[in-house]
Formats: structure tokens, sequence, C-alpha cells
């Protein structure tokens, strides 16, 4: 049982003009087991949430704070953040020249469990866990996202996912960019590491057609760098037909 | 003559002067003589100088003796390695002594005109070498001034792979004289891991005959200033030239390479593969790769490849390919430079999967050599390449 609290969460990133806020008091809890979903227009400040959990080096924390079964997280390297237990899928995954995919797996298993996984067993599981991603096995060794298409960039998110077991999983925009076979194929992924390992999952998305899957047990509105309104699953669709207008007008005249 | 101009690239926040020229000359004009009194000690603004720090090298330019003293010499060649090749001796103008290599700069004409016998290795043809001949050439101090020239002939069809290894320190100057034989297939290594006070210049000239395949593949780890001239060309068509090269930077190192591929017969291949990462204030490393396709260099294939990883501020890499094309009836020609500073980005996803920093930014180090070194494919050396790169960032602690 694992719980990430976020509290009043203030972040700004650095622009030329000095230090704009881009999240302004963000309150959230994520338990293990279930799935919130965060829904918000376009430079809401979504992703800017998954990096700032995640300890991206980009954004500065200003002030709240972020704990995972009450450890300072924020006080965490991001290597420390991910064995402590999260993981953040990117909306845009890195390319890494030269470094292959299975070099790369082995390598962040082995830093996440303290010690290099059991050969026979490892390479079994990597095996089936790309088979139950329809991943061709030539990827182990391609290097990683090098030439990827941008649904095989996030297989490859969930595949990490899946072999790294962590114990709160944020998925910013996994579903973007996937046609119908792939979304399915990845929801189920993340369904099983549900199963499998109580896994606690936010999951960033635009559309509702993923929640069609992976069922959310909340939902939150995300406007203008804070949760704007939080929900069950029913709010996702209220979202789908009308759209953000009426919270963007709210935001607006504060 | 078509004439490309040059792509630049260096590392942000570095302007060089320098950069902004343009050479008007050809490179089959290239002054070459046995004469010492042709090349005048060089003052930095010359075009093949211009990177270099000259006013270091008043001792490699002198036209000085061997600094070997009484039971002391100031290089010692162990020779053990090569003895099943070596050949009597070459006195100058004793071919094929002369033949291949004429000096094309002040350091290697001092080097000629100091070297009375040149070590002289022969690999009989149609012999497969199946162990490494090394050359193992030990500088016994720095400041001392020490010339060598060799002349390495693979017969026709014979393979091997010939190493020359440099520790130590001194003022070195060094030729390499290669003739491969029709049909040859010779690989030439040449290891510089000298001490940081060592300065060593050298200029490598084959001469590829029909159908041979020839490597050079340059690794510069250590040395003060270290600047290695790879050339080529061919004795007849059919050849191939591979020229590799890898070398990695510390504070205070300058560390250049230039090669001339000289494709003056039909139908050769040359690529052309350099790589290095820097790190550290004043870290300098140079490329300038020149190809000539000459008007008799019809159906020739080329591809030269600059790129430098910039690991930390304060280092500086130049990179310049130049290519010049006098026919159009070529199969292919291109080059590509690159200078990019370490990627923060790579650090943070692999770091977001929970690897530790150091060993992060050694997977991404790692990565970045990881296509030069399968090309250059001889364990030994990719195993002293990548035991010495370790080594490197280990010592920054990062
Ligand atoms: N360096 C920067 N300078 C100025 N603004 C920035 C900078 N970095 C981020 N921002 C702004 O921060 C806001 C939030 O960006 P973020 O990527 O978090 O949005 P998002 O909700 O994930 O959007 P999307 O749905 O498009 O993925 C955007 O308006 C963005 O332009
Ligand atoms: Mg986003």
């Amino acid at each position: 049982m694992a719980t990430l609290e976020i509290r009043d969460l203030h972040v700004s990133v650095d622009t030329e003009q000095g230090p704009k806020e881009i999240l302004k008091g963000v309150d959230l809890t994520v338990r293990s087991g279930e799935t919130h979903a965060i829904m918000g227009p376009n430079g809401s400040g979504k992703s800017t949430l998954a990096y700032s959990i995640a300890g991206h080096p980009k954004y500065h924390v200003t002030s709240g704070t972020v704990t995972l079964d009450g450890e300072d997280v924020l006080a965490m390297e991001p290597d420390e953040r991910a064995r402590a237990g999260l993981f953040l899928a990117m909306q845009y995954p890195v390319e890494v020249p030269g470094v292959t995919v299975s070099n790369f797996l082995r390598t962040a298993k082995t830093a996440i469990d303290g010690e290099a996984p059991k050969l026979r067993t490892w390479v079994k599981d990597v095996k089936s866990a790309m088979e139950n991603l329809r991943m061709d096995s030539a990827f182990a060794e391609r290097n990683v996202n090098e030439g990827f298409s941008g649904g095989e960039k996030k297989r490859h998110e969930i595949l990490q996912m899946e072999l790294l077991k962590p114990k709160i999983a944020i998925l910013d925009e996994t579903d973007s960019g996937l046609d119908v076979d792939a979304l399915r194929i990845v929801s189920e992924g993340v369904n099983r590491a549900k199963e499998g390992t109580d896994l606690g999952v936010l999951l960033i998305t635009h559309y509702t057609r993923i929640l069609r899957y992976i069922k959310p047990d909340f939902v939150h509105v995300f406007v203008d760098g804070k949760v704007a309104e939080e929900g069950g699953p029913e709010l996702a669709e209220r979202l789908e037909n009308e759209g953000y207008d009426r919270f963007l007008s709210a935001a607006a005249q504060n | 003559m078509t004439l490309i101009t040059p792509e630049r690239n260096q590392a942000a926040g570095h302007v060089d002067p320098a950069a902004a020229y343009v050479p008007d000359q050809s490179r089959a004009e290239r002054r070459t003589s046995f004469e010492v009194a042709d090349f005048p000690v060089p003052h930095g603004r010359e075009e093949e100088w211009r990177f270099t720090p000259v006013d270091r090298l008043g001792n490699v330019f002198s036209d000085t003796p061997t600094d070997d003293r009484e039971g002391d010499p100031a290089a010692t060649f162990d020779a053990t390695e090569v003895e099943a090749v070596l050949a009597e001796p070459l006195g100058p103008g004793a071919a094929p002594r002369g033949t291949v290599l004429v000096p094309a700069d002040r350091a290697a004409v001092v080097a000629s005109a100091n070297t009375d016998q040149a070590l002289h290795l022969k690999l009989a043809a149609d012999t497969v070498y199946d162990e490494p001949l090394r050359l193992r050439i030990h500088g016994n101090g720095a400041g001392r001034r020490s010339n060598a020239h060799y002349v390495l002939e693979a017969g026709p069809h014979s393979q091997g792979l010939v190493i020359l290894e440099h520790t130590g320190s001194a003022e070195h100057t060094g030729n390499l004289e290669v003739i491969v034989g029709d049909g040859a297939n010779l690989t030439v290594v040449t290891l510089q891991q000298w001490e940081d006070d060592a300065h060593h210049l050298g200029q490598h000239d084959a001469l590829v005959g029909r159908d041979a395949a020839y490597r050079h593949i340059a690794v510069t780890l250590g040395g003060a200033i270290v600047r290695v001239n790879s050339n080529v060309r061919y004795a007849g068509p059919g050849g191939e030239a591979t020229l590799l090269g890898v070398y990695f930077a510390d504070a205070g190192q300058h560390l250049e390479h230039r090669s001339f591929v000289d494709h003056n017969a039909p139908r050769c291949t040359s690529l052309v593969t350099y790589k290095g990462a820097l790190q550290g204030d004043t870290a300098h490393t140079v490329w300038v790769g020149d190809v000539l396709i000459r008007k008799e260099a019809e159906g020739i294939e080329t591809y030269e490849l600059n790129r430098n990883l910039v690991l930390t501020d304060g280092a500086r890499a130049d990179s310049v390919p130049n290519l010049e094309i006098e026919t159009g009836e070529i199969a292919g020609a291109g080059h590509a430079s690159s200078t990019g500073r370490f990627d923060d980005e790579q650090l943070f996803y692999l770091m977001a999967r929970g690897i530790p920093e150091a060993e992060a930014r050694k997977l991404v180090v790692r990565g970045f050599f990881a296509d030069i070194v399968a090309r250059i494919g001889v364990p030994e050396v990719v195993d002293t390449l990548m035991a010495a790169i370790e080594a490197e960032l280990a010592a920054t602690g990062s």
C-alpha cells in the first residue's frame, strides 16, 4: 500500500523574462490500486506536474510538498525517486544513441532492485513483456527510442513500467499517437500492472477513449496550473461533450 | 572544380575568428619536400597550423637529432612483437623509404631528416599474420627530442594488424610510411597513451594497392599536444581506405587529427570517421578532414564524419571537413560534422529509470562511442579504449 501525496504544489520555470509560475497550488493524492485521470487543455501544466514529481531539473518547486509514504520526494534526485517506486511514462521519450534497449532495461532493473536480475528469468520476463505489447524482439537490440515511431516509443515506456514494477506510475499522454489496436495493447499493459502489482496510476490524457480501457476511479480537471474540479468517471464524459470552456472562462476571471 | 565550403561546428559559447578563413588553394597544391629549409617553423597563422598551439612546439619543430644519451635513449622502441616482420632498416633515399611519404609539414620534415635508419617492417606476400604486430614506443622523459620514421610494407595479399603504441613522455616526431600491396588487407592502429606532458606530431601516409583494404585507426587519449595526420592515396583501382579515430581530451590537452584522402584512382572508396569527447577547462580537439576527388577518380565513393561530445564547459572542439570534387562521375560523396553538448534530457531519462547519475553519464558516453568502437572491431584496442574512457569519466567524479 503506497500513497503519493501532493500538497499545495507551486512550480516555476525559468524564462527569459524571469521565473514563470506554471503550477499554482496542486493538491492530489494517489494510492495503490487507484486510477486517477487528469484532463485539461493544452498548456495547463499537466506535463509540468508529471516532470516535477519525477524531478526534472528544469522545474523549480517554489512551495508545497510531495511525499511518497511520508518520505519527502522533493529532496530526492530523479534516480532516487524512481528507486522509491515512482515511474513517469513520458509524453516525449528521449533517444539515447548507442545504448541498446536490452542494456538499458537491464541497467535500470539492476538499479531499481539493487542487484542484477537473474539472467534466465530476466530474459524470459523481457521476452514475454515484449510479446504482450506486440513489440518485435528486434527492438531489444535497437538503440533506446532511436528511430522509434511515436507509438513504438509509447509501448517502450509501458514495457519499462511493466518490468520495473513501480508503486505509482504517471502516464503523460501515453495514449496520444496510438492507433486503436495500439491503444488497446498499451491499456492492457497498464491493467496487467494494476492487477499484478496493485499499481497506482495518474493518467494524463486529452481523450476519453483510453478511459474506456483503463477505468478511472477519479477524474481531475486541470486548468491554469491547478485542479479546477474533481469527480468520478462521469466527469470525463461531460468534458468530452462540453469541452473546457466552462473552466477556462472561470480561470480567466481570476 | 567544385569546392564545397566547410561546415564548422563548435561548442556553444566559443567563437573562433580563424574559422571564417576559407582555404583558396586546392589540397593538391600543398607543398611536400624532403628539404628542411622548405618548411619554415610555423608561426600559427598558416592554414594547416591555425588551430595548433605552435608556440609550445619549438622543440619538436627544431632540426635536431634525437636526444639519446649514453645507455639512456630518448625513446625505447620495443620490437619484440614485430620480430616476425622485421626487415633491414632503411637509410634516407633507400627505397621504398621516401616513395610514399614525402614530408608535408615542418614536424614531418625534421623527423625525416633526423632519422638515419628507418625501422622497416615487411609483411610477406600471401601471408596471414594472426597475432597483432605491436611496436611499443616509450618516451623516456619530458622535453627530450625523439625522431622516428617507420616503413611498413604489406606484401600483395598479405593480411595483418600493426599497432604502434605510444607511452611515457617525449618530444616525439614520428613518420609512418605504409605500402599496402595489391589485394592486401592491413590495419594500422596508432595508440597515444602518453603522459600528460608529452608532445607528439606524426605524419602517416599510405599508398593503397589495387583491390587492397587499408584501415588506419588513431586512438588518442594521452599527451599534452598530439597531432596525427593520416593520409591516403591509391596505387590502382578498387582500393578501400577506412580512417577511424577516437579521442578523449581532458583539461589542458590539445588533440588534433587531420586526414587527407587523395582520390587519384577510379573505383576506390574511403570512409573517414572520427569521434571525440572533451571535458575540462581548455580541453581542445581539432579534426580536419580533407578529401580530394581528382578528375581520374571516376566511380569512387567517399564519406567523412566527425562528431564531438562536449561534456563540460570550457572545452572546445573544432571540426572542419573539406571536400573538393573535380569529376561529376562518382558513386557518392558526403560529409557530416557536429559538435554537441552533453544532453541533459538523456541524463534525466536514464535517471528517471533509477540509474544513478555517474552510471547514466557513462552509458551516454559509451553510447556515443558505440558505433565507432564496433567499427574498430579489434578487441584489444577496444578494451584499452573503453577502460581508458571509464577512467577518464571516473576521474571527474561526476
Ligand atoms: N521555458 C518556458 N518558458 C515559458 N513558458 C514555459 C516554459 N516551459 C513551459 N512553459 C509553459 O508552461 C505551460 C505548461 O506546460 P505543460 O507542458 O506542463 O502543459 P501541458 O498541460 O502538459 O500541455 P499539453 O496538453 O499540450 O501537453 C505552457 O504554457 C508552457 O508554454
Ligand atoms: Mg503535456
